[in-house]
């Protein structure tokens, strides 16, 4: 008798006691040994000892993991918390965009008023969307994929559907490649308070050319000529950083970091609040009267909706591919309402009650009304810094407003790098080591370009602009149609409250189905329409904006690639042939 | 500040606060997630020969 024989008789005595098909685990077994070296799904489910292929019928006494096992081939990760999970993608939400952009846009767009269409789009469009991709992301993981290719190839059995995937892993990877360069500069910014290089006195072009010599603002290439040395030196920590986080997993990693760094951002961000409120009374109430006395008449230009919705939109995250993929680590019985609630509300709270009461009120009180006409740039790396100047125990102020910068920054870039490690795993059956060297490589060349082509920020507002903008509403768009019309809203309502810990209306299915996809079609028009002319512009002249845009495009075609790849794998090892409904 | 600024502000940022401090007294005030048996003994054979099968 071979050893193989023996193994098979061993185990079948093994599988009679344990209520499993002898026979079937028989073939699954004999797959193993004709096939040896054959990858992933095969080998693991042969070692679970469960059927490997479709028809198998394989006892109802395993256990939901079993099943997870048998449809992915391996044992995906899980979070080990409620809390964990929630304010991993809080953390993911919360960035600069709820600290710097929010109070730009209420201030620009009537004060006040602009919270009227905020709060409206937070309803319509920001929480419905959330609970959607929460909503499919478990789905998805539940049967065996975490990579938004698979998970929207479960929901909708389409070829079409993998290769729209690929979206979902464009947004986050060249998100991070520019992303992961600004939490630099907040990193370097609170080390210069740190340090107390920072002490520029109270003009503000001072601060203009110490943020241009500090990126590189005045030339391309500067980091060839040393002339910013710190800021390479800073990037590398950071990016380093990032990838230790991801290279430690989920739980490990994403999680445990998030559950420490959000209320450390809570804190420096109330420390700075406290500072800002209690400074002169007259012009506080002032500096706070910028931001929120209302302008009604700018309710009336469709801008204004189109700039709230925009706004709550992109700073909760949805369509960038990363909810939906946290998402499917959750178990079958996790809640997904009120976990997705209370992901927006953390984010919400950031934004409104630490941005509103910051930001645009502490710039004015020092720089009048000329410093609410800044950017976001301008507002946070020019503005602030010589607001702090001014401002009593403003080195210790300047480094917890930095410090939280980088906080809101690193949680939001790490959980970038999930998705694409994910699908790199599962798709591509690499190991966490080879799918991390991987993506390091393929992210590290689109920051190197970023960092190299550095004048005027061309080539990060570029990226910004065409896959930060456009292409997130797009994927929310295509999200929205895969909730509302591929999986169906009653399913999709009978998911939701699966495990549910809190009851989800009935007509917010109505919304997602009808409105939400109206409604973002409306902000990509509308925002192509605005900024759109100025961007293709920019194409025709050449240079650099080329270089972007062709840059995006290789990587794009280089996951639709990979994508075809792993799809052509997952057909092969049928997994989507013993899907459950 | 006049009082529409004032009346607005309170609103949004109260709302905003009595949303989260709900929501994290529903997620906190949950019972404790139940430890699923995992059922490993006849499953979990490790035959030695697909260790770094892929």
């Amino acid at each position: 008798m071979t050893a193989m024989s023996r193994k098979v008789l061993t185990q079948k005595t093994l599988l009679a006691r344990s209520s499993i098909d002898p026979e079937s685990a028989t073939n699954g077994l004999l797959v193993m040994a004709v096939f040896p070296a054959q990858a992933g799904i095969q080998a693991a489910a042969v070692k679970h000892l469960i059927p490997v292929r479709a028809g198998m019928a394989f006892s109802s006494k395993i256990t939901c993991l079993s099943e997870k096992i048998a449809m992915s081939g391996k044992e995906t990760e899980q979070w080990a918390s409620r809390l964990g999970v929630i304010l991993a993608v809080a953390g993911s939400a919360v960035g600069l965009g709820n600290l710097l952009r929010f109070p730009g846009k209420a201030a620009m767009n009537g004060g006040g008023a602009f919270m009227l269409p905020y709060f409206i789009s937070l309803l319509v469009l920001g929480i419905p969307l959330c609970w959607a991709e929460w909503t499919m992301g478990r789905y998805g993981g539940n049967r065996g994929f975490n990579s938004a290719p698979g998970i929207y190839t479960v929901i909708w059995r389409h070829k079409l559907a993998r290769y729209l995937g690929a979206f979902a892993l464009l947004i986050p990877l060249v998100i991070y490649m520019y992303y992961v360069l600004i939490e630099a500069w907040c990193l370097g910014y609170a080390w210069d308070y740190l340090v107390g290089n920072m002490d520029l006195g109270n003009d503000p072009q001072a601060y203009k050319a110490h943020f241009n010599d500090f990126i590189g603002g005045n030339a391309d290439g500067f980091v060839y000529e040393g002339g910013n040395n710190k800021l390479v030196g800073v990037l590398a920590l950071v990016f380093g950083l990032n990838f230790y986080f991801i290279y430690r997993g989920l739980s490990q990693g994403i999680e445990a970091f998030c559950k420490w760094a959000m209320p450390l951002m809570a804190l420096c961000a109330l420390c700075v609040l406290v500072r800002v409120l209690t400074l002169d009374g007259d012009k506080v109430i002032a500096g706070l009267g910028s931001m929120w006395n209302p302008n009604p008449e700018y309710l009336w230009k469709p801008q204004t909706w189109l700039e709230a919705s925009g706004q709550i939109f992109f700073s909760l995250s949805v369509g960038f591919g990363i909810i939906i993929n946290y998402a499917s680590y959750l178990k079958k019985k996790d809640d997904v309402a009120l976990s997705g609630l209370t992901a927006s509300a953390v984010n919400e709270f950031f934004e409104v009650c630490l941005g509103g009461l910051i930001t645009l009120p502490a710039a004015f009180i020092f720089l009048g009304l000329a410093a609410t006409q800044q950017g976001t740039f301008g507002l946070g790396f020019n503005a602030l810094p010589n607001v702090f100047a001014e401002m009593p125990g403003g080195r210790f102020f300047g480094f917890c407003w930095f410090f939280m910068l980088f906080l809101a920054a690193i949680t939001s870039s790490v959980s970038m790098l999930q998705p694409v490690i994910a699908f790199f795993e599962e798709g591509l059956g690499l190991k966490r080591h080879a799918s991390v060297s991987l993506l390091g490589f393929i992210a590290g060349i689109g920051t190197l370009f970023c960092l190299y082509f550095s004048k005027d920020m061309l080539a990060l507002d570029t990226m910004d602009f065409w896959v930060g903008t456009m292409f997130i509403v797009a994927l929310a768009l295509i999200q929205s149609l895969l909730y509302g019309w591929a999986m169906g809203i009653e399913k999709g309502e009978r998911e939701l409250h699966e495990g549910a810990n809190i009851r989800v209306p009935h007509f917010i299915q109505f919304i997602l189905k009808y409105v939400t996809p109206v409604y973002l079609l409306a902000i990509f028009v509308g925002t192509f329409i605005t900024q759109g002319p100025d961007y293709v512009k920019t194409l025709k002249q050449g240079g650099v904006p080329v270089y972007a845009i062709s840059f995006i495009l290789a990587v794009f075609g280089l996951l639709l690639l990979l994508v075809h790849t792993a799809g052509k794998r997952w057909d092969q090892e049928g997994r989507f042939d013993r899907l459950p409904d | 500040m006049n009082p529409a600024g004032w009346t607005i502000m309170i609103v949004s940022v109260g709302s905003v606060l009595a949303l989260t401090a709900y929501c994290f007294y529903r997620v906190l005030t949950l019972p404790p997630v139940e430890v699923t048996e995992h059922l490993k003994a006849p499953l979990d054979i490790d035959t030695g020969d697909t260790r770094d099968a892929d």
